[in-house]
Parts: C-alpha cells; sequence; structure tokens
C-alpha cells in the first residue's frame, strides 16, 4: 500500500519545508554532524544489538532464525503538549476497555443495553466462558496495554489497534532509548527527553499492587515470567523483563500446582508465586482448562486462580476488547463505561459481516485495507492499492466465503518520520504504540513508546515481521 | 534459583568444556599427522581421537575411510554429528540464552561472541591451513567465558553449578583420554624407552594440556608411571582427577553451606574423593589402570546423575 499522490502529515517538516518545533533542536544538532561519522555510528549500532542478542524469531524462516529488527537512529519526536492530550485518550480508553470486561463477564449491560449486538460476542473465540462471573484481583484485567496509534494529521492520532492480551516490544523501547544514549550522549544533554527506564520498575510495582488473597506474607509478593521459552519470536524480551524487575523468568515445565498455589521448581523444592505476567496465549495457559495438548502452561493454574491463589496478567480472556470485531464498537464502548466522548478515535471501520458494508467492501476493494478479525502480525491481510488483480480476486473469494472473518478499512494517509537513509533524511511512515500499566493504584502511561517504521519507501506495513524497523520514541519535557 | 537454570547453566559449562577438550584432541592429532610421515599409525590416531570422543561408530556409519581432513570437518562442524565443537557451541549458547538472566552481561556477551565468531568460522570446510586459527578461537572463546566467570559472577549457586559442570566434564574428558591411551603407559619389555613410547607419551600429555607442565616438573624425563600420577594424582594440575575432584568438592561445599544441607549427592562425592585422594599410583597399578580408569568414569557419572535429581534440575 502505498501513499503516493496523497498528501500526508510529515512530523518533522511543515508543507514549506520548514522545520516544526518539536524537530527543532534536533535538527540543529543533526545538520551540525559530519554525515561519515553518522554512518559509522548507524553501522555499529547493529553491532552492539547483535552482540547483546536483542533479536526476534520469525516463524517459518529456519535459515534466519534469528533476526535483528532494524533500527534506525534518527529519534520520533512528540511535544509535551501532544503527549498530553494523548495520555488523556488512552487513559479513558483503558479505562473503558477495564470496565467493558468486567461487564461482559458478569452482567453484560451494553449487550441489554443494545449498544453491543450479541452476535458480537457469541462465537467469538476471545470471549472465555471460564471466566464467567470471576473477577480478577485488584478488579484489573488489563495490567499491560499496547495501544498502537496512527498520526494523520496536526492533532489527529487514531487507535489503530488495542493490544490487550499480551503487547510486546517494550523492550526494545528501552534498548533503543539505551542506543540512543550510548551513540550520542550529548543529544540528550541538549534536548529534555523524559526518561522511559523505569518502565521495569513501574512494572513490577504494579504488578505487585494486584497479589491475589492468597499473599499474606508481609515481604513483597513474588512475581515470575513465564515464557513459552527460548524459540518463541518475544524471548528475548521476556528474559530482559524478568531481569530487570528482578522476577524469576519461568517455563510451564517449570511450574506446577502445590497445595493449592502456582509453584516453581526451584534446586531447593517449590516456591510458590504470587503473580505471573505470563507471555503465553489463554489457550496454552492451562491443559486443563483450555487446549489439552499444551505443554507451555500449567495444568491446574485456572482453579489456583479462581480460588485466589494467583494473578494473572493480562487476565484470560481479554482478547475479546482487542478482537478485530469488537473493534468497531470502541467509540461506543468508551461512551457507555466513561460517559464521555471519545478522546482518541477509531479508524473507520466496515465489518463484513453486515451486508450493505460487505457490498461496500467488494465494490471498493482496491481502495481498501481488509484485516482477518482474529489475525495479527500483519498475515492474512489484503492492502488493495498494493494488491495485484489476482490477489484481489483471490481474496474477494474469500472474503465471500467468510465475510463475517473480515474488517475492512480505508487506506490511511499515515504520517511520516525521517530515516537515515544513504541519501540522507527521507520519510517514511510509522506508528507509535505506548506502553500503559493499570492497577488498583492507576494507569500508568510511560512517555513515549514504541515507534515502528516502514523502511520501504512509500511502504505503509510496520510490522517487524514484515521489514519494519524501529525507533527511539521521544516526548519532550514541558 | 530454578532448578532449570541450574540444569542450564552447569549443561553451557559442560559443553564449553567438551567443545575445548575435542578441539585439543583434533589438534593432537592433527600434530601427530604433521610429525609422523606413516599413514598407518596416522590413521591410528585419527581412530583414537574418534573413540575417545565416543563418536568412532558414528563416523564409521557415514564415511568409508579415515583421514585427516575428513575426521576433523566431522568432528568440528557436520551437523549430522550430534557431539561436533559447532553443535557443541550452540549447545552451550542456547543453555546460556536460557539462563540468561542468571549470567552476567560479561558471561552471556563472551559465549554469544564465541559461538557467532565460530559459527561463522565453522561455516565452511576447514582446511589444514586455517585448522590452528579454528582450534585457536574454540579455545579463547572457553578461556574468555571461563575468565569472565571468574571477575564477574557473584560466588553463588550460579557460579557454583557452572564450576561444578566444567569439572565433571573435564575429569571425565582426562580420564577416557587416558583409558583410550592407557595401553602405551602400562610395561612393555619391548618398546621400554624407544623413541615411539616417547611420542606417544608426549602425545597423550598434549591430549590434556600438559606437556609442558609434565616436563616442568621432571627435568624432560618421561616415565609410563610418573604420568598416569601426574595425570591421576597431581594435585597441582589444572586437568588431573584429584584436581578436578577437589574444585568438585569445593563447589558443592559452597552449595550445602549457601542451601544449610547436604544431599545425597555429597555422600557419593565424599566417598569417591576419599577414594581417591587416599590412592597411590602403585594401588592404581595393582588394580589395573583400565579397571581404575572404568570405575572412575562410572563414578563420576553417577554423581552428575545425583546432582541434577538433588537439586532437580528436571521434573
Amino acid at each position: 500500500m502505498t501513499a503516493a499522490g496523497r498528501t500526508n502529515y510529515d512530523e518533522m517538516l511543515n508543507e514549506d519545508g520548514s522545520v516544526r518545533p518539536a524537530y527543532a533542536d534536533f535538527r540543529n544538532w543533526y545538520d551540525s554532524q559530519d554525515k561519515a561519522w553518522l554512518k559509522r555510528q548507524d553501522a555499529e549500532a547493529e553491532r552492539f544489538f547483535r552482540r547483546i542478542g536483542i533479536t526476534f524469531n520469525v516463524y517459518g524462516d529456519d535459515a534466519a532464525e534469528e533476526r535483528l529488527i532494524p533500527f534506525d537512529m534518527i529519534p520520533r519526536i512528540v511535544t509535551a503538549r501532544e503527549w498530553r492530550k494523548l495520555t488523556q485518550g488512552i487513559e479513558q480508553r483503558v479505562r473503558a476497555i477495564n470496565a467493558f470486561l468486567q461487564d461482559l463477564y458478569h452482567r453484560q449491560e451494553i449487550i441489554r443495553s443494545g449498544r453491543l449486538p450479541v452476535h458480537a460476542l457469541r462465537n467469538n473465540e476471545a470471549f472465555l466462558a471460564q471466566m464467567i462471573g470471576m473477577t480478577p484481583p485488584g478488579g484489573v484485567y488489563t495490567h499491560i496495554v499496547g495501544i498502537d496509534l496512527v498520526r494523520t494529521g496536526p492533532d489527529e492520532f487514531m487507535v489503530l489497534e488495542d493490544n490487550a492480551r499480551t503487547p510486546s516490544g517494550v523492550s526494545y523501547m528501552l534498548e533503543n532509548r539505551e542506543t540512543m544514549m550510548a551513540m550520542f550522549p550529548e543529544l540528550f544533554t541538549k534536548i529534555p527527553v523524559r526518561p522511559v527506564s523505569d518502565y521495569p520498575r513501574r512494572l513490577a510495582r504494579s504488578l505487585r499492587a494486584c497479589a491475589p488473597p492468597a499473599f499474606k506474607g508481609s515481604g513483597r509478593p513474588t512475581v515470575a515470567v513465564l515464557t513459552p521459552g527460548i524459540y518463541n519470536s518475544a524471548y528475548f524480551e521476556h528474559a530482559f523483563l524478568a531481569d530487570q524487575m528482578g522476577a524469576e523468568l519461568v517455563e510451564g515445565s517449570d511450574l506446577r500446582v502445590v497445595d493449592g498455589r502456582v509453584a516453581m521448581r526451584t534446586t531447593t523444592g517449590y516456591k510458590a508465586i504470587d503473580v505471573i505476567y505470563r507471555r503465553v496465549d489463554d489457550d496454552y495457559l492451562d491443559p486443563l482448562s483450555f487446549n489439552p495438548d499444551s505443554v507451555l502452561g500449567v495444568a491446574g493454574i485456572m482453579d489456583v486462580y479462581r480460588a485466589g491463589g494467583i494473578t494473572i496478567a493480562n487476565a484470560p480472556g481479554t482478547g475479546i476488547a482487542d478482537d478485530k470485531a469488537i473493534y468497531s464498537y470502541m467509540p461506543e464502548i468508551v461512551e457507555f463505561y466513561t460517559g464521555e466522548k471519545p478522546i482518541l478515535s477509531n479508524v473507520p471501520t466496515w465489518r463484513c459481516s453486515e451486508p450493505d458494508a460487505l457490498a461496500y467492501v467488494l465494490d471498493n476493494l482496491a481502495e481498501l485495507v481488509v484485516k482477518e478479525v482474529h489475525g495479527s502480525g500483519g498475515y492474512g491481510m489484503l492492502i488493495g492499492p498494493t494488491s495485484s488483480k489476482k490477489e484481489l480476486a483471490d481474496f474477494e473469494a474469500k472474503l465471500r466465503a467468510r465475510p463475517d472473518n473480515y474488517i475492512a478499512q480505508p487506506t490511511l494517509s499515515l504520517s511520516t518520520v525521517p530515516i537515515f537513509s544513504k541519501e540522507g533524511l527521507a520519510p517514511r511512515h510509522v506508528d507509535l504504540r505506548p506502553f500503559v500499566l493499570v492497577s488498583p493504584e492507576g494507569i500508568d502511561i510511560t512517555p513515549g513508546g514504541l515507534t515502528r517504521v516502514a523502511l520501504k519507501k512509500g511502504s505503509l506495513v510496520v510490522n517487524s515481521s514484515q521489514g519494519g524497523g524501529t525507533k527511539d520514541s521521544w516526548v519532550l519535557d514541558e | 534459583m530454578l532448578g532449570r537454570a541450574a540444569n542450564g547453566v552447569y549443561w553451557m559449562s559442560r559443553y564449553l568444556e567438551r567443545a575445548e577438550n575435542t578441539a585439543r584432541l583434533i589438534d593432537v592429532g592433527f600434530h601427530l599427522a604433521l610429525t609422523r610421515g606413516n599413514k598407518h599409525s596416522q590413521d591410528e590416531e585419527w581412530k583414537s581421537v574418534l573413540t575417545t570422543t565416543g563418536l568412532l561408530e558414528d563416523y564409521c556409519a557415514r564415511h568409508a575411510d579415515i583421514t585427516g581432513p575428513q575426521v576433523f570437518n566431522y568432528l568440528l562442524r557436520d551437523r549430522d554429528n550430534p557431539g561436533s565443537v559447532l553443535g557443541m557451541l550452540e549447545n552451550a549458547r542456547t543453555n546460556a540464552r536460557m539462563v540468561r538472566n542468571s549470567l552476567t552481561n560479561a558471561v552471556w556477551e563472551t559465549t554469544n561472541e564465541g559461538w557467532m565468531h565460530l559459527s561463522e568460522l565453522l561455516s565452511r570446510p576447514v582446511r589444514e591451513t586455517n585448522l590452528g586459527e579454528v582450534l585457536g578461537q574454540v579455545r579463547r572463546t572457553g578461556t574468555l567465558v571461563r575468565g569472565a566467570l571468574e571477575g564477574t559472577m557473584l560466588r553463588n549457586e550460579v557460579f557454583n553449578f557452572s564450576r561444578i559442570g566444567t569439572f565433571i566434564e573435564r575429569a571425565d574428558s582426562t580420564a577416557r583420554i587416558l583409558d583410550v591411551k592407557y595401553y602405551v603407559l602400562l610395561p612393555s619389555a619391548a618398546w621400554v624407552g624407544s623413541s615411539l613410547d616417547n611420542v606417544q607419551w608426549d602425545t597423550l600429555l598434549r591430549s590434556v594440556a600438559g606437556n609442558r607442565a609434565y616436563s616442568w616438573l621432571n627435568a624432560g624425563a618421561m616415565d609410563p608411571r610418573g604420568i598416569a600420577r601426574f595425570l591421576i594424582l597431581d594435585g597441582q594440575f589444572p586437568r588431573s582427577l584429584v584436581f578436578c575432584y577437589e574444585k568438585i568438592r569445593s563447589n558443592m561445599a559452597g552449595l550445602a553451606k549457601e542451601y544449610g544441607e547436604e544431599t545425597g549427592a555429597h555422600e557419593i562425592l565424599r566417598a569417591t574423593g576419599t577414594g581417591l585422594h587416599q590412592t597411590t599410583i602403585e594401588d592404581i597399578f595393582e588394580m589395573g589402570l583400565h579397571e581404575f580408569l572404568q570405575d572412575f568414569i562410572g563414578k563420576t557419572q553417577h554423581l552428575g546423575n545425583a546432582i541434577a535429581a538433588d537439586y532437580r534440575f528436571i521434573e
């Protein structure tokens, strides 16, 4: 999908080519640097990442089992004013998501009121019957949320996707900043950038604040990060976060239920865990409750959970809130639970399950982006404007066969941010994923997030699995 | 710490040690090939390298004949060889990655960089001209990781499990090398003091990096009993059986101290260790060198299994 011919918003340059205030200090610094030196630094960054082992695994790609996500050293910069407005919108949305989940798994007022049709829930695999009537410790469903935002104008940020299951990418936010500070320390003395490095500490505090009823110790609740293991694409992040939080990094094979608690096998016996930050999907969490073939989870953990013996972060069943079929109702959901107009808007979305919408989508396929309702990672989607006739025809067949499996959105003209290319600064499309922590103490948004960038000229796909890169994301201090 | 993490640290160290020991055996095989013209005795030497590594059968199932480059490429980089140096470095690195949070950055990075460098070197067939470089890099990786452990790790359970892995592997390795060559140390009326004996003894000492140390201690004089005593009982030599057991004893004591109790493995260690300390080279030859070594290898394996069970390495 390209935005060629469209006028998209460039975050650094005004239409007349002058530099916007957010980038003024950075541009001054950049213009005074020796470009050959910058090129050497750019190459150095890759060696740095590879040595410390920040890699990700790509499914179905044996030859390059561990790859680096390309890092672009030009920061993405957001002003204090822009950020303030963004955080208000994010906080409102995350508050609504948690209220929505509480309601869906209890009285379902939103359905009774007619604001959400019952078919959005029926036959939806993301809705977990096992969670009906269950309130998680502290009343928190989504301890960690990543909200994917795209920008289309000076004050127009839209939510592209809510990640309410197990959002990843936060380690890149942290490592990108570390790398920038190591490469260009003087930049940070010249420009007031708000720090992100205390995210793991905030995460640990937030998780500990959600300890389950069974925790009665005088010390700190024991937190563990549950990873599927070293072959998982985000293993680096799991290890990194556990390390930074001072938590144990556990796998399913380390855990079992002992005396009504979930316990990990240590060299001196089993030790109870209070809060588990799980990075395995719901389906693999408990072979007794979900997928019986799973070896990644813990048999019986759901029983312990229901009895108040452990906190699971995020709670099982939160996927219903970031489901693409539910996404299109988010404006109504925000309004229903907060009583306010949504501060952040949604991307206009056609639900192909509705005949009128389907007819429109079929007529305009070449202009639209069509996504699978349950897909993720940029797989299984159609980008109309860059697809061949054959691809369009093939997709049309799939769409007609199972319309309720798809939603469609207009091709957005995403904002651009400069990257460092052979020819100097060049604009590329970006999105932004800020990371949000929820606990009974409140909602905490780390100033910054993960900026993903489509490194190919004109491309709008920012997913790392599809050739996207990342950037350090700066929020300027007041 | 997690039992799985203890297992990971232990095996990371064992694999690194094993990779290094295999590299040294290849070095000796190669050295011999350069110094002895006789094709038959060269083949015999490569064959004994394969026997020592326990891979002779697997090798013969894949190759019809034994030639130097074929053997060292098999040992270094053959994807189908479960015990290749590259495979062991990958195992070491995979284990390190799994327990990364228990390691300092220095230990993880030296392990990761060593693996990166060697997988690059070993991505193409190794020739005689760059064999030295490859073997040197394997040795350097082992040395750097041990140095990083020594210089940066807390002296806690993680460190102790790592060291126990290193010295169990090393004790096993020295014993196996000796066992494959034990016959060269047996009294033989026909060959005593011949130049062939001298070459064989020297080869044996080189296999455990002990040739210079031995010459130093014995002013260059070679005698089979002295060599056997040196490799088994010399507490100064860092690859001798006694030395390895002394290290295992001290690291196991560290675990007992940290955890506040001993385990069954401590008792097994005490029994074997005491026997080793009290024995003399005369006792060993009386019992039979081969029998002694077989018994030692079995007991060391038993100790390793007891440690894995007592500290819950696996479910």
